[in-house]
């Protein structure tokens, strides 16, 4: 048996996620149009190579990565190019951005692609440049680019490949579904990862409330040296440096990466996303997503095209607009809201939560603070939330960083046991967002000072030469008249008038 | 409808102030069945006009502040404040003494410095400490307890509080106040003098703490607070005691078991100690905030010129707390030890 350790704080919110997985992963269906966001990963945001009009097949690519960390799109199923242009997508900010639009023909006419036997005989940084070409980002929530994650510098030597089914947010089941009907799946996918980074060990962390989800991993890795691993139920142990934590007791350092202590983490999901992409040679077009929350009268789990509007599952999953207060893309817990029903779903949308108003009610007002320590007790992080709630409310951004503000991973579990429902994590947001906007202020005024300082100094560097030139050409003259007025060298004076009258006895000899 | 827009986490978990307040309230209660039962109606009538003062106090200061009654009176805090003390205060203490009391606690303790959560100090022991120094003789004035003197009866605890002039009460010293004047004596001596003597400790007294202590586990079990500070300040206490107890004689300080039980010891242990606001956060920072507490109410009881010292090493401690914070800072998750990023301690 495997040692299994633990992690300070976490919370036990109600889980809320049998509702959800009474039936098995229903197909979506085509929706009429797909809204395909540019930017649905971490890193710059792909570029079209599509144009309005165009017709394009299922798998075909549509925009390119721009950049090491990007990744290309590709179109979910065949139409035609509707749009390229700003759509409200699903971000906190409830702004517009870019968006390729597909009116879909219905046909789902795949583009000639084919998928390897024998991915072994590849090269890993040709492995690693398919998954890339693949689209694949982390679709465990942060959808970091998958190929960068994998590009581990050479000379850091990864003892623990972690396969992460832990799913500890409450209500969202898309893991687990994925883990009861597509263990094989995930197996196959976790053994690509373990031929691309050649650890010591493979283990696939599940936690405890999922036991179909483990037995049918069981099953599919019976042959293989790869381990799972069941442990506590406890939120918020699916956050990587926690599960980290859990599994191997060490703790990531801090602005570190979990490569810095041999460890890669990657989401089941992520993992059935490289077997379809190396195994059928099919990019990331589709993904399980969960809908659930009173407001929806059968809760369940989507397979889903990405860009494909949240009401279009909403519907088939009986909505009641009327029941719902806000519609939260994600979990309960770090979720958030988003502005309308009809944004596209992306990579990293493993949850639509329909809530109703007694399921989530609107929090109260906060109260004051009582220094009751619950938060500190809570934190996964070993921060001092209160401490820092002080803080941000002062903007004492020095003393925030000093109390590792930044080592916040915004799990909502220090709100979640305030009794005073004081809204801390937005404090800690907001203060984050604040120091990096100081940070870029500064780094920009650092840089003009450095170009003013530069310019003076080429002012006062072109002055000095003109100076010298003067001072230079002065005693030129100078030394000139010198010589004139001690009679050596012939008189200018004299000169000119011999040099006046030979001229005139030229003209008058003509 | 229009969708909601808040952000993360949308879920709250089930506690909020209000109910660790009333769970706070709710525990005093066997103590306080325990002194009327030892003492008479004497306390309940301090704390019934204590929580009619305080709520009035409170609504003026709100208003004054120009904040919303209802919302900030739900918190129940004022009522804590005022229940404990009301047990605090001897019994039949008078009006205007517990009038004072109360508005020093609500207007200057406590709103003075921004209201709830934003005092340093104990209201309720800032209170105490301002009675007892401006009005020693009232408040050393306690009656004897069931079995060494006539208990007054309700008619007479109501003349106690609102026409003092009328009551003629009987006062017998403590027996911390007993054992303080009495150098000369074996413990079994000064044991058989005086009535006022139970079992372990003070006849009454040492009930009422058992109950106090009952009350205190129980918030325990609701996780209310962690056991941290109130198990640090017992077991200092005690360690004191037992390294200057001889044994027998009333020249030595008592043992561990008549301090533990003797004043307001579980009172203070589970009820004043634990007070979140005022106290360290950290559970290091508890550790040591609660066993200086623990330490300071002997030197107190034993050295001091008062026989007893809850609220004085309390009110001490309320100063060190943020300091206490400072030196406790738990080690960040991906930090190494000692690792703070805090350079303001370093030595440069």
């Amino acid at each position: 048996m495997r040692k299994i350790y633990s992690f300070h704080g976490g919370i036990h919110p109600p889980e809320n996620k049998h509702q959800s997985v009474r039936t098995p992963i229903e197909l979506a269906g085509i929706p009429e149009q797909l809204t395909i966001p540019l930017s649905q990963h971490i890193g710059a945001p792909s570029s079209p190579v599509v144009s309005v009009g165009e017709r394009v097949l299922k798998g075909q690519m549509i925009a390119e990565a721009r950049g090491f960390v990007s990744i290309p799109l590709h179109a979910p199923t065949s139409g035609t190019i509707d749009a390229i242009e700003d759509r409200i997508i699903a971000h906190p900010s409830g702004f517009p951005a870019p968006c390729i639009v597909i009116a879909t023909d219905g046909d789902d006419h795949w583009i000639a692609h084919q998928g390897l036997e024998d991915y072994e005989s590849l090269e890993r940084t040709e492995l690693v440049n398919q998954i890339r070409n693949a689209g694949i980002a982390g679709m465990g929530g942060a959808g970091f680019p998958t190929a960068v994650k994998l590009s581990i510098k050479p000379d850091i030597k990864i003892t623990t490949l972690i396969i992460n089914g832990t799913e500890c947010e409450p209500y969202i089941t898309a893991d687990d579904v994925l883990m009861r009907e597509r263990a094989q799946q995930i197996v196959q996918g976790a053994m690509i990862l373990r031929h691309i980074i050649n650890p010591q060990e493979t283990v696939i962390g599940v936690e405890d409330n999922k036991p179909e989800g483990i037995a049918s991993l069981q099953a599919a890795a019976k042959n293989t040296d790869i381990d799972v691993v069941q442990f506590p139920t406890k939120y918020p142990s699916g956050g990587e440096k926690q599960l980290i934590e859990i599994l191997t007791g060490k703790q990531v350092p801090s602005g570190g990466l979990p490569s810095d202590i041999g460890v890669i983490c990657q989401n089941v999901g992520t993992a059935v996303a490289i077997y379809n992409a190396i195994f059928a040679g099919e990019p990331l077009i589709s993904r399980i997503t969960t809908v659930t929350g009173q407001a929806v009268e059968s809760p369940r789990n989507f397979d889903v095209l990405l860009g494909t509007p949240m009401d279009f599952l909403l519907e088939k999953a009986g909505y009641q607009r009327e029941n719902n207060n806000r519609l939260i893309m994600g979990g309960p817990m770090m979720g958030f809201s988003t502005p309308r029903t009809d944004v596209p779903i992306v990579k990293t949308t493993n949850c639509i939560l329909a809530p109703t108003e007694s399921e989530l009610p609107t929090p109260p007002p906060a109260q004051a603070c009582i220094r009751c320590g619950l938060c500190a007790q809570a934190c996964p992080a070993s921060l001092l939330p209160q401490q820092m709630f002080w803080f941000s409310q002062g903007k004492e951004y020095e003393k925030l960083e000093d109390h590792n503000l930044f080592d916040c991973i915004e799990c909502g579990a220090c709100s979640w046991v305030c009794p005073s429902s004081i809204p801390l994590v937005q404090y800690y947001r907001s203060a984050k967002a604040e120091i990096l906007q100081a940070r870029r202020d500064n780094e920009k005024s650092e840089q003009s000072r450095a170009r003013f300082e530069a310019r003076e100094a080429r002012l006062e560097q072109l002055a000095l030469e003109r100076e010298a030139k003067r001072a230079a050409r002065k005693k030129a003259a100078e030394e000139r008249a010198k010589k004139a007025s001690s009679g050596e060298g012939e008189d200018p004076i004299q000169a000119a008038i011999e040099r006046a009258k030979a001229k005139k006895a030229a003209q008058e000899s003509s | 409808m229009a969708l909601m827009r808040i952000t993360s986490p949308h879920a709250h978990g089930p506690m909020s102030t209000s109910r660790l307040m009333l769970n706070v309230l709710l525990a005093t209660v066997p103590g306080i069945i325990v002194l009327t039962h030892f003492f008479g109606f004497g306390t309940l009538v301090n704390i019934l006009w204590a929580a009619i003062l305080a709520l009035a106090f409170e609504s003026i200061a709100l208003k004054l502040r120009r904040r919303p009654l209802g919302f900030y009176l739900k918190d129940y805090s004022a009522l804590v404040t005022a229940t404990l003390l009301g047990i605090a205060l001897p019994p039949y203490a008078p009006w205007w003494l517990i009038a004072v009391g109360i508005g020093f606690a609500i207007l200057i303790a406590k709103h003075l410095y921004g209201g709830m959560g934003y005092n340093p100090f104990n209201p309720a022991m800032v209170a105490y400490v301002v009675l007892l120094i401006s009005f020693p003789l009232q408040m050393t004035a306690w009656a004897p307890p069931r079995g060494a003197g006539e208990l007054p009866g309700l008619v007479d605890a109501l003349q106690a509080c609102f026409t003092p002039a009328n009551f003629d009460g009987v006062t017998l010293a403590t027996p911390l106040d007993l054992l303080k004047q009495n150098n000369s004596l074996l413990m079994e001596d000064l044991w058989q003098q005086s009535p006022q003597f139970g079992r372990w400790a003070g006849l009454g007294w040492e009930w009422a703490n058992i109950a106090f202590l009952a009350g205190g586990i129980w918030l325990l079990y609701k996780r209310v607070f962690t056991w941290h500070a109130p198990v640090a300040m017992l077991l200092s206490l005690g360690l004191m005691a037992s390294l200057f107890y001889d044994g027998g004689s009333s020249a030595s300080g008592g043992s561990p078991l008549f301090h533990w039980l003797s004043g307001a010891t579980m009172l203070g242990a589970f009820f004043i100690v634990t007070d979140p606001v005022t106290s360290a956060v950290s559970l290091r920072g508890r550790l040591v905030y609660g066993a200086l507490i623990g330490a300071l109410v002997y030197l107190i009881r034993v050295w001091g010129n008062y026989p007893d010292a809850i609220a004085f090493a309390v009110l001490i401690m309320n100063f060190a707390a943020p300091f206490i914070d400072h030196y406790t800072q738990p080690r960040s998750y991906g930090h190494s030890k000692g690792d703070s990023n805090d350079h303001d301690g370093e030595v440069q």
